[in-house]
């Protein structure tokens, strides 16, 4: 199996930096996820492992072996792309046997391997057809076979799901899952969607403006943000970020809640919260409003379960707290995450 | 009274009628259609019925009386040695230009698609043939193939590569007379042939082409396997064009070789405009001009339908 380390690796297009020195390494058989914004660089990160893209400056190593002047053929990689890129005017086998026969495999081991990929991912009944004959799931598929077929070291997808409608994405992430613990490919997958990060991803990469802000658990990168860009870009809705003396103070909005919930008082930082709207989003309700202190004014989104038996109404001022434990502290210059906050401690 | 109750304010009634004609899609349709269809029956339909006429006929220029003749012209054209080199010229003629004009439009598509230093330079010299005035070219070309002052002879000479003793009469020999008239006509057509592919290959989604390359396909396999499969229609489309146009054009020959020598390149278009307009004989010219038109259109409509069949989109 494969691990695959980028140093230092740059892609500049002119004045524009869209990789701008990332230093990544998988472990083996690892799902890592590459999520940012649209243009943070992920894209081309990822076509710069593949080897359609040839980095500015840096190295790609896949298994200990540099590969940064090698063809995608010579790597061994094999990706999925946003638009699957079928091949339209062959059938389903034909698009699944074309990098088989590509290598020059012996046409009695194109069919078999064929057969073996198709049934992998249940389009065995699809072979004869044209892609332009499938449903949006279905070409996903073939096109997974496609990359499978021929054993890459290195699995890469490019947003797979982002053409797929809501329910069958969920179905399709579930499957995509299984289906990568069973072969233990080393994947990374590029996402610009959190939710679908933090459901596959044994560890996330979060991109910005073509460097890596945070590497991390699905975990870690939600509840410890490095930066403000981390905090902002994950969660829905995002960590609620309040300018405060030298430092920002950052907290999830469901960890904000009536004190009246709290069991323990110690440790808790009790807050006035003056509610601006409701909103009711089913399994949640958002809570918008201002806080008093000691955030005095600051606009922050409190998110409650539905489960919660406490009524509240726009314009009223209600009793919220803060556990101390929950609050993460940033560099009000730098943005970036800072361990402990001397203010509170003063207190 | 509400808002709503109240009757909307009348428009104008002049503009009223205007408005409701350029509403009405059916009559809109029509009156845009008609200038089109108005032109082909005209100038393309009309002329199209009086040779078909013609051909039955014994017309000649400035007789007066034409009278129905069957068959005969059909008939004679086929006795004539002249009519059947001509026939067989204007298959050569096209086919050999049409299979160079592909290979090269094809090739300098593919170059076109990369980028280069000085491409839009490029670009515009393989243009200029297209942009410039046919005659004009060919004329350029009858100074350029001339028996005496042949920029090419004397280039040749020059360099040491034609020997004393050989001066080849370009347009003068018919072997070299029928490859002047195809290399300029490749010259004309190619730039045309250029742009159609070339539009062909930037429609190829670039992911396919970078799933060509991820799948380990070789230069030779994604040509074969991926881009000229997917760039057929639009080349079938450029086939047709290049055909019908060969066939049925004679400015190149007109302008060069006027047929000769010894009616070695005279083709079909040619030999009818001499036969029909210079000799007078107009029923033998729509003979010998409709000859191929059964011909022309099988393969137009075998042509598009093989088109429809490949597209893949």
């Amino acid at each position: 199996m494969a691990i695959v380390e980028t140093r230092d690796i740059r892609k500049h297009f002119g004045e524009v930096r869209a990789v701008d020195g990332v230093s990544i390494a998988t472990m083996d058989r690892e799902f890592l996820v590459l999520l940012g914004p649209s243009g943070c660089g992920k894209t081309t990160l990822l076509r710069m492992i593949a080897g359609l893209e040839r980095p500015t400056s840096g190295d790609i190593l896949i298994g200990d072996h540099v590969v940064t002047e090698l063809s995608p053929r010579e790597r061994k990689t094999a990706m999925v792309f946003q638009s699957y890129a079928l091949y339209p005017h062959m059938t389903v086998f034909n698009n699944i046997a074309f990098p088989l026969k590509a290598q020059g495999f012996p046409k009695s081991d194109i069919g078999r391997k064929v057969e073996w990929a198709a049934s992998m991912f249940g389009i065995e009944k699809l072979l004869d057809r044209k892609p332009r004959a499938l449903s949006g799931g279905e070409r996903q598929r073939v096109a997974l076979a496609r990359a499978m077929v021929r054993d890459p070291s290195v699995f890469l997808l490019d947003e797979p799901l982002s053409n797929l409608d809501a329910k069958l994405r969920n179905s399709a992430r579930e499957e995509l899952q299984q289906f990568q613990r069973r072969v233990g490919t080393t994947t990374i997958y590029v996402t610009h969607d959190q939710v679908e990060a933090m459901g596959l991803g044994d560890r996330i990469a979060v991109m910005e403006r073509g460097v890596v802000r945070q590497l991390g658990t699905p975990q870690e990168v939600y509840d410890d943000p490095a930066d403000t860009f981390v905090a902002g870009f994950l969660g829905s809705p995002p960590m609620n970020l309040v300018d405060r003396q030298e430092e920002i103070v950052g907290f999830r909005p469901e960890k904000l809640l009536p004190k009246s919930v709290f069991r323990k008082q110690e440790g808790l930082i009790p807050l006035r919260f003056h509610v601006t709207r409701v909103e009711n989003l089913g399994a949640d309700r958002l809570i918008y409003g201002t806080l008093g202190d000691p955030f005095a004014d600051a606009k922050a989104i409190a998110n409650l379960p539905y489960t919660l038996p406490v009524i509240i109404q726009p314009g009223e001022v209600h009793e919220f707290a803060l556990r101390e434990k929950d609050l993460r502290f940033f560099d009000r210059a730098t943005g970036h995450r800072v361990s402990r906050n001397p203010a509170v401690e003063r207190k | 009274m509400s808002v709503l109750e109240r009757e909307p304010p009348a428009p104008p009634a002049k503009p009223r009628r205007v408005a409701k004609f350029l509403d009405d899609e059916r009559r809109l349709g029509r009156t845009m259609l008609a200038p089109a269809v108005l032109y082909i029956v005209l100038l393309v339909g009309f002329p199209f019925l009086l040779a078909l006429y013609y051909s039955l006929s014994d017309a000649t220029v400035g007789a007066r009386e034409l009278s129905f003749a069957g068959l005969t012209n059909f008939r004679r054209a086929l006795r004539n040695a002249t009519f059947l080199s001509a026939l067989k010229n204007t298959f050569v003629f096209t086919i050999v230009s049409q299979v160079v004009v592909l290979v090269l439009a094809k090739a300098l598509a593919l170059a076109f698609m990369k980028e280069f230093r000085g491409k839009w330079f490029v670009r515009f010299l393989i243009l200029l043939p297209w942009v410039a005035p046919i005659s004009l070219g060919a004329i350029g070309w009858l100074w350029t193939l001339d028996s005496v002052y042949s920029v090419i002879n004397w280039t040749l000479r020059e360099f040491g590569i034609l020997s004393p003793g050989t001066w080849p009469i370009w347009l003068g020999q018919p072997t070299l007379a029928m490859a002047s008239i195809i290399t300029v006509h490749v010259w004309r057509l190619l730039p045309l042939a250029t742009v159609i592919i070339l539009a062909g290959l930037t429609s190829i989604p670039k992911d396919l082409n970078d799933a060509a390359e991820m799948d380990g396909a070789s230069a030779f396999r994604h040509l074969f396997q991926v881009t000229i499969p997917l760039v057929l229609p639009i080349i079938l489309v450029a086939v047709l064009f290049g055909l019908v146009f060969t066939f049925t054009d004679m400015i190149v020959i007109y302008v060069l070789t006027r047929g000769g020598p010894f009616d070695s390149t005279q083709v079909l278009a040619s030999y009818a405009y001499f036969t029909g307009i210079d000799g007078g004989d107009l029923a033998g010219g729509a003979a010998i001009a409709l000859f191929l038109f059964p011909v022309l259109a099988a393969a137009a409509i075998l042509i598009l339908r093989l088109a429809r069949s490949t597209e893949v989109t």
